[in-house]
């Protein structure tokens, strides 16, 4: 017997670990990354794009690959309650590939600027990757919150970074915030662990099939566990952080934030339908959440038309997209969540254009832009080379180009035709259509074109003022590593309508997958083919 | 045992509660330790109290009482991240000190209208 078939038999194909490859890639990368001196840059961005390339085309073969089952890989081959699985089905690739096209285009921007304006910033980067995708593919709860951490901890490194006052001012409310979710969760998954004895989620659906004597003190549990992600949503009254935040942040930072707050609606809408969706704690919260919902989705709106910048607006349209896709959740409709999923990838492209966007229309008018050093010692000028090393030069187009995309932006984010948003939206409606019309079902649509409007008129008064009236600084310049990630991103919000029934079919699909949990519980549980090792 | 336990656990969280919600940045940092050690402590309670009976068993062992490895486990995990971030936040109180001059959560006292334009430490 050769190495090479003992490996076969023992390690099972190639194919098997792609389920791993996006946490570890990152993460063996990210140490790298730190070991590297920040004068290596050119290294540093092709490491980076390369490894988010393979994280994509990883989530891409995925996606592909799970079809209408879902992929289990046991770590160390031990069996489900008792080791650690990593679940890869519908909902978690579609996710996946979500995140690597957004990280992809958020690190492609930094290359231009960003990325000199303060160190370690492509490690942290592809630790936060690495955190979000960990949390799409866990199958428990416990393994759920230290991804969370890692995705976190990322995160706050990168909302300082550049420095400056605005974000460490903000930088220090948005850690307490995010100490507090986490200890929110803990406690929930404390209770949860107390009560039901499992942390692994399809173990925990299977046992609440049975009528249990501790349901009240497993549903508090839950209760203080969803308070955890719906902070992370930013859902109304939880999420006045996000807007401030995330307008503080660098852009490309602040693009990569957007799918943060996603990865709460996916823990959320996972859960809900998981454990909740039959068994001793049918329909645990839902009203709960379909009134967070309807309150972020006003609280937003309002919030938009109040912006008097870019970037607040930016945050505000994340905090609608997550508040509609909470609010679909509630209202307990198949067809209305798989709309809502499909609405919840195209508006996160289109903020996190927005989001670039901003920084492109902005810079140069906030004095607030410019970077200050917190440690003397490491600190180098990140823009002193910026003459030196500009790839490409200023494109006479610029203006046309970002006038264009931010129509695009805006026609997504609002919903109006014929862009995703409008398809998203409407498929939400017809969702709701189909069954009998309730109070709740006329108050998602009053609030769904409500927020339409009252995210038209903020961006086209926002876009008048930053592209039409007439300024004293010179018209935007844009270099062609942001042309590149702006160009992806909104040629992502295109595709998606022009390939819009395939991505509504699956959507629909994904939801009604998740409606039957039978199938996800006994490939995680029973399932005979193990793919570990 | 339960009652000390609880009772423990209990002032814990409260002076911590109390601590966050105070408009100094340090207190907000201690404030979050408290929690944190309430929550630690809230964990190991949910594996429930026993005295003196072993979380792993050898083979053949004769034990009546089996102490729960996981919530042991899962207190670790906690203990590391919580101490972790509660370092970083105190380099960040500290960086925040040292841009806005003050201690205040908000980066200004409250009678103060305007925030510092600029660093005024030396």
């Amino acid at each position: 017997m050769t190495a090479g078939s003992l490996n076969n038999e023992t390690l099972g194909t190639w194919a098997d670990h792609l389920v791993i490859l996006p946490i570890v890639l990152p993460i063996a990368v990210a140490g790298v990354m730190f070991l590297l001196d920040e004068r290596r840059r050119r290294l540093k961005e092709g490491l980076a794009t390369a490894t988010v390339l393979v994280q994509l085309a990883t989530a891409i073969a995925l996606f592909v690959r799970v079809g209408t089952a879902a992929e289990v890989y046991r770590l160390g081959n031990w069996a489900a309650p008792y080791g650690i699985v990593l679940v890869a089905d519908r909902l978690s690739a579609m996710m996946l590939v979500l995140a690597s096209l957004l990280g992809l285009a958020a690190l492609v921007f930094s290359f231009a600027r960003w990325s000199r304006a303060g160190p370690r910033f492509h490690g942290l980067f592809l630790l936060l990757l690495m955190g979000v995708n960990g949390a799409f593919l866990t199958g428990d709860l416990f393994n759920l919150f230290v991804f969370f951490e890692v995705m976190l901890a990322a995160s706050y490194g990168l909302v300082l970074h550049g420095s400056g006052e605005t974000r460490i001012r903000t930088g220090l409310g948005y850690i307490a915030v995010n100490l507090v979710a986490s200890l929110f969760f803990l406690v929930g998954v404390s209770l949860i662990y107390g009560t039901m004895g499992t942390l692994n989620m399809a173990d925990l659906a299977r046992r609440l099939a049975a009528p249990s004597a501790e349901t009240t003190l497993f549903e508090i549990g839950c209760a203080v566990l969803g308070i955890a992600f719906l902070i992370k949503c930013s859902a109304w009254p939880l999420g006045f952080w996000l807007p401030t935040t995330y307008a503080a942040a660098t852009a490309p930072a602040a693009a990569i934030l957007a799918i943060l707050s996603k990865v709460g609606v996916y823990v959320v809408v996972r859960l809900s339908l998981l454990l909740f969706g039959a068994g001793s704690s049918e329909g645990f919260g839902q009203t709960w959440i379909l009134a967070a919902g309807l309150a972020t989705i006003a609280y937003g709106t309002v919030g938009i038309m109040a912006a008097r910048e870019l970037t607040r607006a930016a945050g505000y349209a994340v905090m609608i997209s997550s508040g509609t896709v909470l609010a679909a959740l509630g209202t307990g409709r198949e067809g209305t969540l798989s709309g809502a999923l499909y609405y919840l990838v195209g508006s996160t492209f289109a903020a996190g254009a927005l989001f670039l966007l901003a920084e492109i229309l902005q810079r140069g008018r906030d004095p607030a832009d410019a970077a200050q050093p917190v440690f003397a010692d490491e600190y180098r000028d990140p823009f002193d080379d910026a003459g030196a090393t500009e790839i490409g030069r200023a494109m006479p187009a610029a203006v046309a180009i970002v006038s264009g995309g931010f129509l695009l932006c805006t026609l997504m984010l609002a919903g109006i035709p014929p862009l995703a948003g409008f398809v998203g939206k409407l498929a939400m409606f017809s969702g709701l259509a189909s069954g009998t019309m309730t109070a709740a079902s006329w108050g998602l649509i009053a609030a769904l074109t409500l927020s339409s409007l009252g995210t038209l008129v903020p961006l086209v008064r926002l876009g008048i003022f930053s592209l039409w009236v007439p300024h004293d600084d010179p018209p935007p310049r844009l270099r062609s590593p942001e042309f590149a990630a702006l160009a992806g991103l909104l040629a992502a919000c295109v595709a998606l309508v022009l390939w819009g029934g395939p991505a509504l079919a699956y959507a629909e699909e994904t939801v009604r997958w998740l409606a039957q949990p039978q199938d996800y519980i006994r490939a995680v549980l029973d399932g005979a083919t193990g793919a570990g090792s | 045992m339960e009652i000390v336990l609880s009772i423990g656990i209990g002032l814990f969280a409260a002076s911590g509660v109390w601590l966050m919600l105070r408009p100094r940045t340090f207190q907000v940092a201690l404030g979050l330790s408290l929690l944190s050690y309430s929550v630690n402590l809230f964990i190991f309670a949910m594996g429930r109290l026993t005295v003196g009976a072993p979380p792993v068993l050898g083979k053949g062992a004769e034990v009546v009482s089996v102490d729960d490895p996981v919530p042991q486990a899962l207190v670790l995990t906690a203990l590391v991240i919580s101490f972790a971030l509660t370092a970083l936040f105190l380099v960040v109180l500290l960086a925040a000190r040292g841009v806005t001059g003050n201690d205040h959560v908000d980066g200004r006292e409250p009678h103060e209208a305007e925030p510092h334009p600029g660093n005024p430490h030396p």
